[in-house]
């Protein structure tokens, strides 16, 4: 069992809990994912590292309420304890070597987003970060962002705070006025994520995307996680648990990972529509 | 003693109607009554050559434990199984005893071998159910092992450690001990119940089992060494499925095996409104010929699929699965599509409606009728597709049952590992590696192979380990 050290709502769907786990908080990098489940018979689900603190032994993770497991986990409290937790697990993010990076997350995406944006400001990089939201009151980390961030664009798609539009606007001016990224790390929704890569492609920058698929063991073992890349013209099967959850956006066949991540939507929507209304609302 | 019983077919294994089977995940084979078992051992001659004991893995005593029976001294009969196995209960149902110890049997010659399986199974059972007597957990020798894995070999190595008195640690990645005996072999042929069992007597013997712990990952194989462990046996199973390259296979609908029996198994999808969702019902195809293949389908029909269906390119003869589950399926009504190969997974698309809830799902699969030609290296028939033999299977599932590559995660941190070209671990004899007092065994090592041979790499590494660490 692992104790539930700090809960915090960030916002209506969003919850942030510190789990005590001494292994996975001394080895976990930006990147990195860890399976947990809340109860005996539970579901197994991913979730990214949000961030560790090694004296504590405490581990960060950032969700927001999409299914039957995240609303299960969003009623515990501090001091209650889950089932399982294990990790790191995953290829973390390479960041060796950066010095201007733009950083692009988008809803929950931007609590993965935020340890690699410390991390990079830590190397002494310079970091551009864009971070979109639906509107208003699914902000988060903004002062997180802030504080690790050289430039920092807010963009809500109602323009209730920061920027009216996405996250795609301020990418394309900037590369339009000529700036030079390294990398372009865009973590996010699927759809989202494949815009950054369209928008990035014309400027020929290398675009890094987190992809987050369904998964059961997380430790390559079932093969639910695969995703076909479309490497120099070949089509290559992929396993995000082990081969992930970083890849090249260019090579990601981002129309096939959506197909297949709305497999269970059905299932998810008719066994909980009558329990919360949340389910009825898309995932940001 | 009583006379030899000179019967020539040995006595039926009682088993659920398969017609009321096909609708539940309960045992399939009910197991013998005493005065069976007494029955069939009394099949056994008894031979001072003892054949049987050479075709198995792991050397158990066989004429001597099956003597135990005769005489009705069941309990005397599993001390004498256990003298070679960690886990009667599981071997007794998982084992392909056909062809091990049952192949030489000499009863086999002029009639039906001793059901030898059969009798370990009740044996087991019947230790399982009677007896109430602990486990004695030896005096500690102050040597400390790691074992990587809880399936069958990481528990027979650590089960015969922990008899010798090591301090044995047990590391699991998964959040319940067992390995495939838990994540893949389904209820209806190895109760959890008794996998549970089992790791429970491992542990009143002393061994500890950490779960939710990934070697390569949470912790490497050097750090296990910092902390004291003096050998580490990795037994960290086969890994990722296979698929076979054909258009379609991302389509939603289409699992591995190991990703169907694991939801299904490990998960407890089986169950009405689990969290952990399957599809159910429909239109099942399970790609592929293997034990693993019957399992899925077996499961599938259990799960209530309206039809079922093995599609295997190779006809019935050399079809690998055990004679005993391809019978049972038959039995259960599953549909075997022999000679028979996919080609393309045909998927539901609307072009009006890009939101149309089917888009991505499976609708069917073509395949091609192949005929046998030249044996390959391995004597083995190779397939030749049948020209313009195409034609289409109406399915909405299919489970891809065509074989695993080894995990890469514990050879991508552990420097001085060597693997071969697969990416197996490679040992020696000993299942010793390349590195210092690291062992390995079982799938990790060979493949995808059974559980006794698993356990008979783990009872090795067992002996070697202690002769390394007892000079």
């Amino acid at each position: 069992m692992y104790k539930i050290l700090e809960k915090k709502v960030l916002n209506p769907t969003v919850v942030q809990l510190q789990i005590e786990a001494p292994f996975v908080a001394s080895k976990a990098r930006p990147g990195q994912f860890i399976i947990l489940r809340v109860d005996e018979d539970g579901e197994r689900i991913p979730l990214t590292v949000a961030g560790v603190n090694k004296q504590t032994g405490a581990v960060k993770i950032i969700f927001q309420i999409v299914g039957s497991t995240t609303e299960k986990l969003s009623h515990k409290n501090e001091g209650d304890y889950i089932q399982d937790f294990v990790g790191p697990l995953g290829v973390a993010t390479h960041l060796d070597g950066l010095k201007k990076v733009c950083i692009v997350g988008g809803g929950v995406g931007c609590a993965i987003a935020m340890p690699i944006a410390e991390a990079l400001h830590e190397m002494g990089a310079e970091v551009t970060s864009i971070i979109g939201f639906r509107n208003k009151d699914l902000l988060i980390l903004e002062d997180e962002f802030k504080a690790c961030s050289d430039t920092l664009r807010v963009m809500t798609d109602d323009g209730s705070y920061g920027e009216h539009g996405n996250v795609t606007v301020p990418l394309k001016e900037m590369l339009d006025k000529g700036e030079k990224f390294d990398m372009i790390i865009t973590i996010g929704p699927l759809i989202m994520m494949k815009f950054v890569v369209a928008t990035a492609k014309p400027f020929g920058v290398p675009c890094t995307v987190s992809m987050n698929p369904i998964m059961i063991d997380g430790t390559g073992m079932c093969g639910g996680c695969r995703l076909t890349l479309n490497v120099d013209g070949k089509k290559v099967t992929k396993f995000a648990c082990v081969d992930g959850p970083d890849f090249n956006g260019y090579e990601v066949d981002f129309d096939e990972a959506m197909s297949r991540g709305r497999m269970y939507f059905g299932y998810e929507r008719h066994k909980h529509e009558e329990t919360c209304n949340l389910f009825k609302k898309e995932v940001q | 003693m009583a006379k030899a019983n000179m019967t020539p077919t040995r006595n039926v294994m009682p088993t659920q109607d398969p017609l009321v089977r096909a609708h539940n995940f309960n045992e399939v084979a009910l197991g013998y009554s005493e005065e069976v078992a007494i029955d069939e051992a009394n099949r056994c001659l008894n031979c001072k050559t003892m054949p049987c004991v050479d075709g198995c893995p792991v050397k158990i005593h066989i004429p001597e434990f099956i003597s135990k029976i005769k005489e009705g001294d069941f309990e005397g009969a599993y001390q004498i199984i256990n003298k070679s196995s960690s886990l009667p209960a599981v071997c007794g149902r998982v084992c392909p005893q056909e062809t091990q110890c049952e192949s030489k049997c000499v009863r086999g010659i002029k009639g039906e071998s001793v059901g030898i399986g059969r009798l370990e199974r009740f044996v087991a059972d019947w230790h399982n159910t009677f007896c109430t007597e602990e486990p004695v957990r030896p005096e500690s020798n102050g040597h400390r092992v790691a074992i990587v894995g809880s399936g069958p070999s990481g528990l027979t190595c650590a089960g015969d450690l922990a008899k010798k008195g090591y301090e044995v640690t047990v590391f699991e990645a998964l959040h319940t001990a067992g390995g495939v005996l838990v994540y893949g072999i389904p209820e209806f042929r190895l109760p959890k119940a008794i996998v549970a069992k089992e790791v429970d007597t491992l542990k009143k013997l002393g061994v500890k089992v950490e779960t939710n712990v990934v070697i390569g990952k949470t912790l490497t194989i050097d750090e296990l060494f910092d902390m004291g462990f003096e050998a580490v046996f990795v037994g960290s199973g086969a890994g990722l499925p296979n698929f076979m390259g054909i258009p379609g296979e991302a389509l939603s609908g289409v699992y591995s095996a190991n990703e169907f029996l694991t939801r299904s198994n490990l998960m407890k999808a089986y169950k009405d409104n689990p969290d952990t969702p399957i599809m159910k019902g429909g239109k099942v195809a399970v790609v592929g010929g293997g034990n693993v293949a019957m399992d899925a389908a077996r499961t599938a029909l259990r799960l209530g699929a309206e039809k079922v269906y093995i599609v295997y390119r190779r006809s019935m003869e050399e079809l690998p699965a055990r004679r005993e589950e391809v019978e049972h399926a038959e039995e259960e009504g599953i549909d075997f599509q022999l000679l028979c190969n996919p080609v393309e997974i045909l998927g539901y698309r609307n072009p009006e409606d890009p939101r149309d809830p089917k888009n991505g799902f499976v609708t069917g699969m073509t395949c091609v009728k192949m005929e046998l030609g030249e044996p390959d290296e391995k004597g083995r028939r190779r397939p030749v597709v049948i020209p313009g033999s195409e034609f289409t299977l109406d399915v909405d599932t299919m489970v891809m049952s065509i074989g695993t590559s080894p995990n890469p995660l514990i050879k991508s941190t552990t420097q001085g590992l060597e693997v071969n070209r697969w990416g197996g671990i490679v040992v020696n004899e000993d299942g010793l590696t390349s590195r210092d007092a690291v062992y390995a065994g079982g799938d990790a090592v060979t493949g995808a192979a059974t559980v006794i041979s698993a356990m008979g790499a783990g009872k090795t590494a067992a002996k070697a380990i202690d002769e390394a660490l007892s000079k």
